[in-house]
């Protein structure tokens, strides 16, 4: 293979490297896949800090509505007037939060962490196909999130018009406060994302089609490999489409275009726009959005995967229907969008087909969970927190996942759409789903990472609060939702029809509020043990895979040697006929041995 | 000086909360040699499984005893929505019997097979006939459930001009509603924001040349009668909104710069509504915690006693007061409704 004999080629250069790295182009400007992957984790778990700190302020606000609070009279100053939060700030949390924890913690966080982190290492390769452009999009990452924190000290208050930033509303600085430098900000930070993420997207597609190993055919790649190859594809093919839109906007906002306005009395005057659609906007923004929760899930999936395999010390399931259901999965993912927009004022029938093609994503999706169910029985289940974190991203991915067949109806979707039931759904099959899939990679993939182990006790404690946390917070908000509740406001109290769920929000508020808490345990374990852990061995869990293969050291090129070759599938796991209960990768098969798959 | 000693606080339990989990921590020196799972570890998780599996039940059965009378979900107030709430409940039983089985599958497994010392896993990678079954079996349950949806929405959405339904025209502005019924002719006036006059109180917009506008009628409390279909169409004049009637299972976005529609024919009068048993609970039910609650809702300048009406709101974040944009329904007999039409002032009276 020529991948192999060029990435050879580079050996002699590494050493020479090696020696030659300051501080700044180590830990800095480090263009080692490895320390990159380590820079998005740590950016993405201050992100989440910060996008979980803004979801119990308006928790509490929900549950205690116009009360004062001192919580927020410290951390919203003007914002919160002795201490009651102002409606405007409402929204702007809201929308922050999502933003946040949509891009910045879920997209950036998970996949640039574990794409970043594995794909060399996966599929034996000394580095990524361009270090350059990989630390190129680290960089723009981080200015990205800059920006969007800096967007929270703008006087006016940041963007406030959800995270789908529809317009008007986010084009009309005279339609609400954050719509103006705060949505700048918001658009500015996300065109920066954008590239970032096209940048990381194309490297990874590159990299994972160029420089596998000898022997490491597409069908013996680790599921994660195949999920983060699909969902740099996803990328793509729909983040420039957002970065249209954001653009149009910025023109419609800026230099009085209209590609999204029309005919809009506020304030006592005619505004000139004429002509444009916000409906246009929604096709586009969904365009990407749709995609994109796929763009959270999949790497999710990839490594809940890996690590049930590895947990469960048997082959996954199923390999090939996994990767058949990976590309339904991307590619049905691109044509759903318009179940955002059933009553959007589009036309009825574009609605009839996007409930077909929307129903259809639930058979790769089950056939996903009944393989992943399968992989576990008979199995020799190792619960380490990882384990744990995927047995608990299963059951939540089924939870939200299965309520997709009510919003995905469009007959049915008249009278949940924005609903509660909405942000039930959502939360559980993407959010906590994907968040429990980037813990059990952390759990699972520290030790490569830091060389050292997290403290799995803590690690225990940490996922038995969040899961518990997580039902409480999300399960009940279906019933709330399904009572009509619109989402996004700011107190129910004007609706003595949803009096009988106040409690309900109570009872949600705190159990997010412990959930919310319980988080310093891992954020202790994680920066602790980063000092402190116990050393860890080369291959902690027994797995198959190449990365395990690497010593412990971090060395630039990663392996000191020669690039392992590779024999087999990565899920040999208690194979008859050898004596441990795992076989890696680079092990080559035994006289008469057959290869299951290839 | 207050925010800064909250925040001193919070950094506080936060330190403390910080600093017993490193007590956690140091206390295990010693005790655990490895942090990769041993037996000890996979069976006390494991029954942790079933008591999760027991918890998600658990957590289930009580949102349905607290939240599960879902009036909002039964008693559909208009002719389509009885079938919407059928479709409803067969894809709720879908998925209370999935969610419930492959739940139990899940943790118990986690539970039946957790690792132990010198166990072997069975080594097992395929098996088409069992992928086959698990690939049909949903192809089949969501075939009828997209055919029986698609029906329903065709229903709903496909309007028929020949029942010639009385058009009344939803009006959303930052942040109120406004109907305008179209008259006896049964065509509403030309209208656009352009023709906004607000020194001559033509808050809507509308040609006051065109002889169709002269019957129209602008109000803020929307009246229907009883068993009559009504075509919505929907203006905005600023942002997006949308008018969601929850009751009548019925909501359509407000998109300034194009008009969208929602018909539906409403059966079930406000008085009928108010004496129907479960709605007779519900707002029971309601008032017993408004009572609660007495000093906070007097504050608000909000009546104790609350009595039901239906609601057309805003569905789709507006602005600051989006959580504040409301329109009372009242759908009455025709007679009642005859009556309250009369009282209204026509579109050229209503002008400065």
């Amino acid at each position: 293979m020529s991948a192999t004999i060029d990435t050879h080629g580079h050996d002699d250069d590494h050493d020479v490297h090696h020696h030659k790295e300051t501080f700044v182009t180590k830990y800095i400007f480090s263009q080692d896949h490895k320390m990159i992957a380590k820079q998005y984790l740590i950016t993405g778990t201050i992100m989440g800090v910060i996008g979980v700190l803004m979801s119990i302020m308006f928790r509490m606000q929900i549950a205690w509505p116009e009360q004062p609070n001192v919580l927020f009279e410290a951390l919203l100053g003007d914002w919160a007037p002795n201490g009651v939060m102002d409606a405007d700030i409402y929204l702007a949390l809201v929308t922050i939060h999502g933003t946040i924890m949509v891009f910045f913690v879920l997209t950036a966080g998970l996949s640039g962490t574990f794409s970043n982190l594995l794909i060399p290492l996966q599929i034996g390769a000394r580095d990524m196909a361009s270090g350059f452009l990989n630390m190129v999009s680290y960089w723009l990452f981080f200015l990205s999130c800059i920006i969007m924190i800096s967007s929270l000290f703008v006087e006016a208050g940041p963007a406030a018009a959800g995270w789908t930033i529809y317009p008007p509303l986010s084009a009309l600085p005279m339609a609400q406060g954050g719509s103006g430098m705060g949505m700048t900000l918001w658009l500015v930070s996300m065109a920066i994302f954008i590239a970032s993420s096209l940048l990381g997207s194309l490297n990874y597609i590159v990299t994972i089609i160029n420089l596998r190993t000898k022997g490491m055919s597409m069908t013996r790649l680790p599921l994660t490999i195949w999920t983060f190859f699909v969902t740099a594809i996803l990328g793509v093919v729909s983040f420039p489409v957002l970065l249209s839109a954001a653009l149009l906007l910025i023109m419609d906002r800026s230099f009085g275009t209209s590609f999204f306005l029309s005919d809009i009395f506020i304030q006592g005057e005619v505004l000139h726009y004429q002509g444009g659609s916000p409906v246009l906007f929604e096709h586009l923004f969904w365009f990407l959005g749709h995609p994109e929760v796929y763009i959270v899930i999949l790497p999710a999936m990839g490594l809940v995967s890996e690590i049930m395999a590895s947990s469960s010390r048997k082959p996954i399931f199923g390999y090939r229907a996994m990767i058949a259901s990976i590309l339904a999965i991307g590619f049905l993912s691109t044509i759903v969008w318009g179940h955002h927009m059933f009553i959007s004022g589009m036309n009825p029938f574009l609605g009839s087909v996007f409930t077909f093609t929307t129903l259809l994503i639930a058979i790769p999706s089950a056939v996903k969970a009944f393989n992943w169910i399968t992989t576990i029985w008979k199995g020799n289940l190792q619960l380490n927190p990882a384990m744990l974190f995927s047995i608990g991203f299963v059951s939540t991915f089924i939870t939200g996942g299965l309520t997709g067949i009510i919003l995905g109806d469009s007959a049915l979707d008249i009278n949940v759409h924005d609903t509660y039931f909405v942000i039930a759904h959502f939360h559980l099959v993407m959010g906590i789903s994907a968040l429990y899939g980037m813990f059990a990679g952390i759990y699972h993939w520290y030790p490569k990472m830091f060389g050292r182990m997290l403290n799995k006790n803590l690690g225990y404690l940490h996922f038995w609060i969040t899961a518990v946390c997580a039902y409480g917070v999300f399960f009940p908000m279906h019933f709330i939702g399904m009572a009509g509740l619109p989402r996004r406001y700011y107190t129910n109290s004007n609706f003595p029809l949803f009096d009988d769920v106040a409690n309900a929000n109570v009872v949600i508020t705190i159990f997010a509020i412990i959930g919310g808490l319980a988080q310093i345990i891992y954020l202790y374990n994680f920066f602790s043990s980063i000092f402190f852990g116990k050393k860890a061995e080369q291959n902690p869990w027994r797995s198959t895979t190449l990365e395990w293969t690497a010593p412990v050291e971090h060395i630039h090129g990663n392996w000191p040697g020669a690039i392992p070759h590779v024999y087999r599938w990565s899920y040999d796991y208690s194979k008859p006929g050898h004596d441990d209960d795992f076989v890696p990768q680079n092990v080559p098969m035994k006289e008469g041995e057959e290869e299951l798959l290839h | 000086m207050t925010a800064l000693l909250t925040i001193i606080i919070v950094l506080f339990v936060a330190v403390a909360l910080w600093q017993m989990v490193k007590i956690f921590d140091l206390a295990q020196v010693g005790t655990t040699n490895t942090q990769v799972a041993d037996d000890h570890d996979n069976k006390i998780n494991g029954y942790l499984m079933i008591g999760f599996l027991i918890f998600i039940y658990v957590i289930t059965i009580l949102s349905f005893w607290y939240l599960g009378d879902l009036p909002l979900m039964s008693n559909a107030a208009s002719e389509h929505g009885p079938g919407l709430d059928n479709l409803m409940i067969i894809s709720m039983v879908v998925i209370f019997i999935v969610q419930t089985i492959t739940q139990f599958l899940l943790h118990y497994f986690a539970f039946k097979y957790r690792g132990e010392k010198g166990k072997k896993a069975f080594f097992y990678a395929e098996n088409h006939i069992l992928e086959i079954i698990w690939t049909v079996i949903p192809v089949i349950v969501l075939a009828g459930l997209i055919i029986y949806g698609l029906f329903t929405w065709n229903d709903i959405m496909v309007i028929d001009e020949d029942e010639d339904p009385m058009v009344i025209e939803l009006y959303a502005q930052q942040f109120n509603w406004k109907a305008r019924y179209s008259g006896g002719d049964n065509v509403l006036g030309k209208a656009n924001v352009r023709l906004i006059d607000l020194d001559r109180a033509n808050i809507l917009g509308i040609d006051e040349e065109d002889p169709n506008a002269k019957d129209d009628v602008i109000v803020t409390e929307l009246h229907l009668p009883v068993g009559v279909p009504v075509l919505f169409k929907m203006r905005s004049q600023d942002v997006l909104h949308s008018a969601y009637m929850p009751h009548f299972r019925a909501q359509m976005n407000c998109v300034p710069g194009m008009v969208t529609q929602f018909g539906f024919t409403p059966t079930i009068t406000t008085a009928d509504m108010r004496e129907n048993p479960d709605m007779v609970e519900k707002v029971k039910n309601i008032n017993e915690l408004r009572k609660e609650r007495k000093a906070e809702i007097e504050d608000m300048g909000q009546d104790l006693i609350y009595e039901f009406d239906y609601l057309l709101i805003c569905n789709k974040i507006c602005g600051k007061s989006h959580y504040n944009m409301q329109m009372k329904i009242i759908v009455e007999t025709q007679e009642e409704y005859d009556a309250w039409m009369k009282e209204q002032k026509t579109f050229p009276n209503s002008l400065n």
